[in-house]
């Protein structure tokens, strides 16, 4: 039961109906499962047309910053893999890739 | 002052470099690993990220899962889908659903069939449509098949607030709702489980908390990482139960903090608590009879209950699966989809025979689409 | 306000005034005035045929309406066979009561999107159903069309080609979805409804060799890279990352459970040209407001015959497979 994305509320009515944003698609959902913590900019879950709760935004933040880290972590291990010659992780079940087989894509 | 944009929530969660990171750590965490990992990621919704993402395929081969029974779909046995239709062959009713409940076959028919042979049948995007069309529709008996795990269940209980507020007389309910943590006991409980960890529903711990998972790691000693369902949230879910394993502990922990608590949403707990209660047995499709492991109206909203208003037309016989599906022993992983006998011949999307097969969410339904390439 | 009458559909006078006053004033040409039972009509070259019938709900929605698609749905199958778009027929199943003044909205659509292509109605009926049989309007377009290349065929993709799209996908689907009853999304998201043909001349006559070309309407991109692997006997290998969706197609997908790549289009098309070629295809529908984004997709090859694989950026794989069953939301 898992569809569920976050969307922004831009507005709040009087009868407890928020519209949100969902990637430029807005649409009415009902308030009626939230506290009063809940005001115009936050971000909030939504299932099958009601709001279930609230983004802690500082811990997606968070997350976003473990998440920096860990590819840090990643790039400086792969650059000097590349400089020791690349051993493939026999342990790792690689999907072979079609003909852009780019190891350093989106890399900026 | 936090600077989180909305579209950061989806691409971040997404980002190409962030998943391979994490499987890189996987792959290396995993090197220290003393048994096989049996993960069952209970929820349909992470079945849909792990197979629509490749996400097994990233991983190393002592990593299993174990698709769960969480999706409400796939397990609504044949005689309450038959109820469905009796509902929905009702004088002037009309039969409103979620989803592709409408598609899943009964022991005869289903309700697509039956909406072809002239039945009122509407899939509904949100249950607080069911009241337009209560209001338009004052001369019918409209009957609201109200499904899903926790996560859904508080809309149906501010559904019924509504109706009472609004004083209908015309909307009635037929309760489908069902819990997750007696699925899991019931699956656990015989001990031949391979199951090692679990991936823990997270909307529905959005609105029943982490704390339903804490019995699990004490009873069972297998790590809980509560998991958004972005495919980094999936990866980073197990990243966390390798390294718990590793660590030798087992607890219950919230990769998916951003949205869940320990305590969940004690609003949308009190609203259900308010007008429904746990039911006595409700049959499982493919795990079988689960006490206490589904919920029904409380007695003073009986009126409402389309179960007691209409029960002389309601078939009780429980109705089983096909012999030949395993689909059980599927959900215990003890068997993949294609050791299936009927598996891809007799039964397939368009004709399941047992409940795997039925959703998209379904392991076997899931083997069938997205096979291994 | 003025209805459509059942007597509209009768053969009588109202009938003749409602084909002079409405159908002859705007579709006017030579064949069609001639009001004969059929149209003559010269044609020296190989000709195509096709017909399509339009039943959209709601009828008019943002980026067009049911005459838009009912002619560049027939032009544009026409002109994916290589084929410049010349007569089609229109035949319209109106209900009972049905608003005139939408009705003439209808045809004038329908003229304005017929000088995209030049193409001609050259022949028409005119049936009125009693209320409640159908819902408001229906049409039927038939069309002729001259063969100006040849060997565009789903059968004709070679290993080693690469697939193009001419611009981002599934709006057409998302659109007429978010306008349905019950689900009332709001957005600036428009149908790609359009007329095709100007892009394919243009490649046709930049001389570029064009192995294969589809307008990805019902069942969308997936149905057509399915059809297409299963006719040429061959595997498409499609980057995920390179398919162009916009947000709020994307917004739609997630928050009802769809991939946009089952969305219908009406104005989208995949081509399937030598590798070599892509920079040149490129170009050419450059020029185009409505392939102006065309993206290279992905390359045709023997990995898998008869399937379609997605490789996501992270390097795992999966089948893309056919839509199947209706359209509904996802709830897990």
């Amino acid at each position: 039961m898992c569809l569920s994305i976050p969307s922004k509320i831009i507005e709040i009515d009087e009868d407890n109906n928020a519209t949100v944003d969902t990637m430029g698609v807005k649409r009415q959902v009902s308030l009626d499962l939230m506290g009063d913590d809940v005001g115009v900019g936050d971000y909030i879950l939504i299932h099958v047309g009601f709001a279930m709760n609230k983004i802690d935004e500082k811990d997606a933040l968070d997350s976003l910053e473990l998440y920096a880290e860990i590819v840090e972590k990643m790039e400086e291990e792969e650059k000097r893999q590349l400089i020791e010659d690349e051993k493939v992780n026999g342990e790792a079940r690689e999907a072979p890739l079609g003909d852009d087989n780019c190891s350093n894509r989106g890399q900026s | 002052m936090l600077n989180l944009k909305l579209k950061d929530l989806y691409s971040a969660f997404r980002d190409p470099k962030t998943i391979r990171a994490l499987a890189g750590e996987i792959n290396k965490e995993a090197l220290k690993l003393k048994e096989p990992l049996y993960i069952m990621e209970v929820c349909g919704g992470h079945t849909h990220t792990i197979m629509k993402y490749g996400l097994k395929q990233l991983l190393p081969r002592s990593i299993e899962f174990i698709h769960g029974p969480g999706c409400p779909v796939c397990i609504m046995p044949k005689e309450r889908i038959d109820h469905a239709i009796a509902l929905a062959n009702v004088e002037n009713a009309i039969l409103l659903t979620l989803g592709d409940m409408i598609r899943v076959p009964g022991s005869k028919t289903s309700l697509a069939e039956e909406r072809s042979h002239g039945c009122d049948i509407r899939a509904l995007y949100s249950p607080v449509d069911a009241i337009k069309v209560a209001e338009e529709n004052p001369d019918k008996k409209v009957i609201f098949f109200a499904i899903g795990f926790e996560t859904t269940t508080p809309m149906t209980a501010a559904l019924l607030q509504m109706v009472e507020k609004k004083k209908l007389t015309n909307l009635y309910f037929h309760i489908n709702h069902v819990l997750v943590p007696p699925a899991i006991e019931a699956i656990m409980q015989d001990g031949q489980a391979k199951i090692n960890a679990f991936i823990g529903p997270s909307h529905v711990s959005v609105i029943s908390g982490a704390k339903i998972y804490l019995p699990l790691p004490e009873k069972y000693n297998t790590p809980v990482s509560v998991s958004g369902f972005e495919p980094v949230d999936v990866m980073q879910a197990i990243l966390m139960i390798v390294k718990q394993k590793n660590e030798n502990r087992a607890e219950v922990e919230i990769q998916y903090s951003r949205a869940v608590s320990l305590e969940g949403n004690t609003k949308a707990q009190k609203l259900i608590e308010h007008y429904m209660q746990p039911r006595g047995h409700f049959r499982w499709r493919g795990i079988g009879d689960i006490a206490d492991s589904a919920l029904e109206l409380r007695e003073q909203y009986s009126k409402y209950d389309a179960e007691k208003v209409f029960a002389d037309i309601l078939p009780t016989e429980p109705i089983d699966d096909h012999k030949l599906c395993i689909c059980g022993t599927i959900l215990k992983g003890l068997a993949k989809p294609n050791d299936c006998k009927v598996f891809g011949t007799a039964c397939t999307p368009k004709t399941p025979l047992g409940s795997c097969m039925v959703s998209s969410e379904g392991a076997c339904n899931a083997y069938y689409r997205f096979g291994e390439i | 306000m003025k209805t459509i009458q059942l007597s509209h559909g009768g053969g009588g006078e109202e009938t003749n005034d409602l084909i002079s006053d409405l159908f002859y004033k705007h579709f006017s040409n030579e064949i069609l005035l001639k009001a004969e039972d059929a149209a003559i009509l010269h044609i020296n070259e190989t000709i195509a045929f096709t017909t399509d019938s339009f039943t959209v709900s709601p009828i008019f929605f943002k980026g067009g309406d049911i005459g838009k698609l009912a002619i560049a749905g027939t032009v544009n199958d026409l002109a994916m066979m290589g084929a410049k778009p010349l007569y089609l027929s229109s035949s319209f199943i109106i209900e009972e009561g049905f608003s005139f003044k939408e009705l003439e909205r209808i045809v004038i659509t329908m003229k304005n999107e017929l000088a995209k292509s030049g193409a001609k109605i050259v022949c028409g009926d005119t049936k009125v159903v009693p209320k409640g049989s159908l819902d408001k309007i229906f049409i039927n377009t038939a069309g002729i069309g001259a063969l100006k290349t040849d060997g565009i065929s789903a059968h004709n993709i070679q290993e080693g080609d690469a697939i193009i799209v001419s611009r981002d996908f599934g709006r057409h689907g998302a659109t007429i979805l978010a306008a349905r009853e019950g689900i009332e999304l709001d957005s600036d998201l428009e149908s790609d409804c359009e007329t095709l043909w100007p892009a394919v001349e243009a490649l046709i006559n930049s001389g570029i060799k064009v192995n294969a070309l589809r307008d990805a309407t019902r069942g969308g991109l997936a149905a057509v890279l399915n059809e297409w692997a299963l006719s040429s006997n061959v595997c498409i290998e499609v980057e995920e990352e390179k398919l162009p969706v916009c947000d709020e197609v994307q917004g739609i997908c997630e928050m009802l459970g769809f991939e946009a790549y089952d969305f219908a289009n009406e104005g989208t098309f995949i081509l399937s040209v030598s590798k070599d070629d892509v920079e040149k295809v490129l170009d050419v529908l450059k020029e185009f407001d409505f392939s102006s984004n065309a993206t290279y997709i992905g390359s045709v090859t023997n990995e898998k015959p008869k399937k379609v694989i997605l490789h996501s950026a992270w390097g795992s794989r999966r089948y893309l497979e056919l839509p199947k069953g209706e359209l509904l939301p996802r709830i897990c």
